[in-house]
């Protein structure tokens, strides 16, 4: 039995209502703990005075410069003391999780009687960047924690400036939009970088995300420095089985308002089935007796919609793969920066094929270590030099499909036109 | 390094391949699956090439959870599903079963334990957030508490797929965002400078770090009280706390300055248009612990005028192109002010250059 617990009249307020109460959790935690009969005395100072008592500071383990966030109270008596003493120290383990985030009950059960002995009990899954993590450690038991969390295979993630814990999404494990094998680049990538990521030395974070399809449920585009969006080259796959079940259920309204109309390019038709056109780039699966739809996929540009809500009926194509956009991030320091296309496309299907993406990973991290200011991104640095000269510097090709429209003014000193003209026609002829 | 012998190496793993945590039928028909539909909200049917099926039933926790709640889902995942389960990116769990007739049992297991099953499709799905005041070091607000109080007021939109497309909510304690883009955001926004504690200052901050990280250039070194500090030149600050992380003498937080701010929009999926930022449309929410009342009632009255009048597949983002923004600050009642003009760098791209006026 822990000792008494304090008066949380704020916290109480947020046991009532449907939804799962943390704060009820907390409670039962305390019966046992201390430790958190202190942590929500002072989170009700928190919700009283509208304020944080948490200060960090320096507490890892053996070998290792990153992945404990340390947290000690600035909750003080005048005297100096913790004003709750058995809660003065509440740090936190991160932990990576499997790619898509899969377990078994008995390794989650191992994780909870760890957590028990070691800590608070209270374990977050997971953390915006993707971790599991183990929050309310003393300094003296994180590294007990942590050997027997390393013991079960679990290796701690990233903090400060450094390569940070990765995730990708459910993917080929259950979803038919999967383009790549999202858990196997997840891991040949992040794994190349363990001493980036164990060992903060970067001008600042450097994320990875991998999301199967451009739905990029990982949410790619805004949050990692590279993005890996699946996507693919070749034509949408029908299913006409699937499709006339579709139209039964949905009908020709739905059919012609929620699919043709919301095509960002118009390139999804309905069509009388006499009018469907046929050729190497022209998908097309009838509907009914007499409508089909026609989509000419070199207008396409695979935004997911239409496969979306026909799913099974329409598909992606067979030639997959991902498209690598660079320089994502949130607003610090010049404002939020959406990743843009470096690689178009690439496969990922064999083993050589993920080893390229680790060697470009590879550049744009030792780009990065050697020429960004300390606290840039990636984006803000490609800001500040241009995209052309990341390009040259990650032996890139220029392609129109990094842009949304060339240049809108003449601001540019152009004396290596021809040089560059005559580099492209000599690789035109090569090919 | 006077470490002790006996220290145990890390061993330095990684990321852990998924192969032994995935469910059976996931590992058979691994890049295998043909298409998936919605028997009901909660529930994803997912039919393999191979003629295999799988049931994932999802639920919503409260992310910051006790051993004894990840206890009682295992109970749930061994007796009444098939051992195995995942986390979505939004902290919902999935069960998965290979056999159709789990499901019902299942579901009523999850209710009876508390854990709304929902989440999945249409719906308001579980909100995306950060740690607040129970553990972040620079938060101007709770976390987890906000995300509470939000969804007993969600909850039956989590439970039902009558949105126009999917909504996702996300919540962030201070203006770094970490909670991310989302439909709809609750960011932090403060609106006084930093009270300074001069005192402090020249033992606590590297002083050149604090200088260079301000991006409007309004903080440098200054001797205050003979001692090294550093000032603010307030009329250039513009209360984004970029400062105090670095320094936490200059002090941001405020239980009244530091107000909430929403923001609509942001979309990370390619479908239909590009990906979005989310936009800033009100602003001076109190930070009114322990249930945040003001900012519930913006959010639950914006996201309403949206079910009413979105189409369907619109999300967020997409119903206001249509509509415009005159119209969406109309339909929802909320002042458009002019802080809500941009002014930041690229900001141009955001003023109205055409006569595209909506009358």
């Amino acid at each position: 039995m822990a000792k008494k617990m304090h008066d949380t009249p704020n916290l109480d307020q947020l046991e009532s209502g449907p939804w799962p109460s943390f704060v009820t959790g907390l409670k039962e935690l305390a019966k046992n703990k201390d430790h958190v009969v202190d942590l929500l005395g002072q989170l009700e100072e928190s919700y009283k005075t509208r304020k944080g008592y948490w200060k960090g500071g320096t507490v890892g383990v053996f070998g290792y410069g990153g992945g404990v966030i340390p947290r000690f109270t600035e909750l003080k008596n005048e005297d100096g003391s913790p004003k709750f003493k058995d809660a003065a120290e509440f740090h936190t383990l991160r932990v990576m999780p499997p790619p898509g985030m899969h377990y078994d009950t008995a390794t989650l059960r191992q994780f909870c009687d760890i957590w028990e002995k070691h800590g608070s009990g209270l374990i977050a899954l997971h953390g915006q960047s993707g971790d599991i993590m183990f929050q309310g450690c003393t300094t003296e038991n994180v590294q007990k924690a942590f050997d027997e969390f390393n013991e079960m295979g679990f290796d701690l993630g990233g903090a400060g400036p450094a390569v940070r814990t990765s995730m990708s999404c459910v993917g080929a494990a259950r979803c038919e939009q999967s383009c790549y094998n999202e858990a196997q680049s997840h891991r040949a990538v992040l794994n190349t970088f363990l001493d980036d990521l164990h060992r903060p030395s970067l001008p600042y974070k450097f994320k990875f995300k991998f999301s199967g399809c451009p739905n990029d449920c990982m949410n790619a585009i805004q949050r990692s420095d590279m993005a890996v969006i699946g996507t693919w080259r070749d034509n949408i796959q029908t299913d006409e089985a699937l499709a006339k079940k579709w139209f039964v259920k949905h009908g020709m309204d739905e059919l012609v308002n929620d699919v043709v109309a919301r095509c960002p390019t118009k390139t999804f038709q309905v069509k009388e089935i006499g009018k469907i056109k046929s050729g190497e780039h022209i998908s097309s699966v009838a509907v009914s007796e007499t409508h089909a739809v026609e989509i000419n996929n070199q207008d396409c540009v695979r935004c997911m919609h239409c496969v979306n809500v026909m799913t099974g009926a329409l598909a992606p194509g067979k030639d997959r793969g991902a498209s690598v956009l660079i320089g994502g991030k949130s607003h610090l320091k010049i404002g939020g920066l959406l990743g843009t296309v470096v690689i178009p496309f690439m496969k990922l299907d064999t083993e050589e094929e993920v080893e390229k993406l680790v060697d470009f990973a590879q550049r744009a991290i030792d780009f990065f270590a050697e020429n960004a200011l300390e606290h840039e991104r990636t984006g803000e640095m490609i800001e500040r030099i241009g995209l052309a000269n990341y390009l040259d510097a990650m032996e890139i090709e220029a392609d129109p499909a990094m842009v949304n429209s060339p240049r809108m003014n003449p601001y540019v000193r152009t004396d290596g036109w021809d040089a560059e003209v005559a580099k492209i026609n000599a690789k035109k002829q090569s090919a | 390094m006077n470490a002790p012998v006996q220290m145990r190496k890390p061993k330095e793993t990684g990321v852990p391949d998924n192969k032994k945590y995935l469910h059976p039928s996931l590992a058979k028909n691994y890049g295998n699956w043909k298409y998936h539909d919605r028997p009901r909200p909660g529930v994803l049917h997912h039919v393999s090439h191979s003629g295999d099926e799988v049931w994932s039933v999802r639920a919503g926790t409260q992310r910051q959870m006790d051993v004894y709640t990840i206890r009682k889902l295992c109970d749930i995942a061994d007796n009444f599903a098939e051992g195995r389960v995942r986390f979505t990116i939004r902290s919902n769990i999935e069960y998965i079963v290979s056999d159709e007739s789990k499901v019902a049992p299942l579901i009523a297991e999850l209710e009876k334990s508390g854990f709304p099953v929902g989440g999945t499709g249409n719906s308001v799905t579980m909100i995306a957030h950060t740690q607040g005041w129970l553990h972040c070091d620079i938060p101007g607000t709770d976390a987890s508490g906000v995300v509470k109080a939000l969804m007993d007021e969600l909850y039956d939109e989590f439970r039902r797929e009558e949105m126009p497309n999917r909504v996702h909510l996300s919540t962030s304690c201070c203006e770094i965002n970490c909670g991310g883009q989302a439909d709809l955001a609750i960011i932090v926004q403060h609106t006084k400078p930093p009270v300074i504690n001069h005192d402090l200052v020249a033992n606590v901050c590297e002083r050149p770090t604090v200088v260079a990280r301000c991006p409007v250039a309004a903080i440098r070194p200054a001797m205050v009280n003979g001692k090294p500090s550093l000032e603010i030149d307030e009329s250039k600050c513009m209360c984004c706390g970029a400062c105090y992380p670095p320094c936490p003498p200059m002090q941001i937080n405020d239980p009244e300055y530091s107000k909430l701010a929403i923001w609509v929009g942001g979309k990370n999926s390619n479908a239909r248009g590009k990906p979005t930022f989310m936009k800033m449309v009100a602003s001076g929410l109190p930070n009114n612990a322990p249930r945040w009342p003001e900012v519930a009632a913006v959010v639950k009255n914006i996201l309403h005028v949206y079910k009413e009048d979105a189409r369907p597949w619109e999300r967020m983002a997409d119903w206001i192109d249509r509509i415009g923004w005159p119209r969406f600050f109309e339909k929802t009642g909320l002042p458009f002010t002019k802080y809500l003009i941009d002014d930041w760098r690229g900001s141009r791209a955001n003023l109205n250059s055409s006569t595209h006026i909506r009358f």
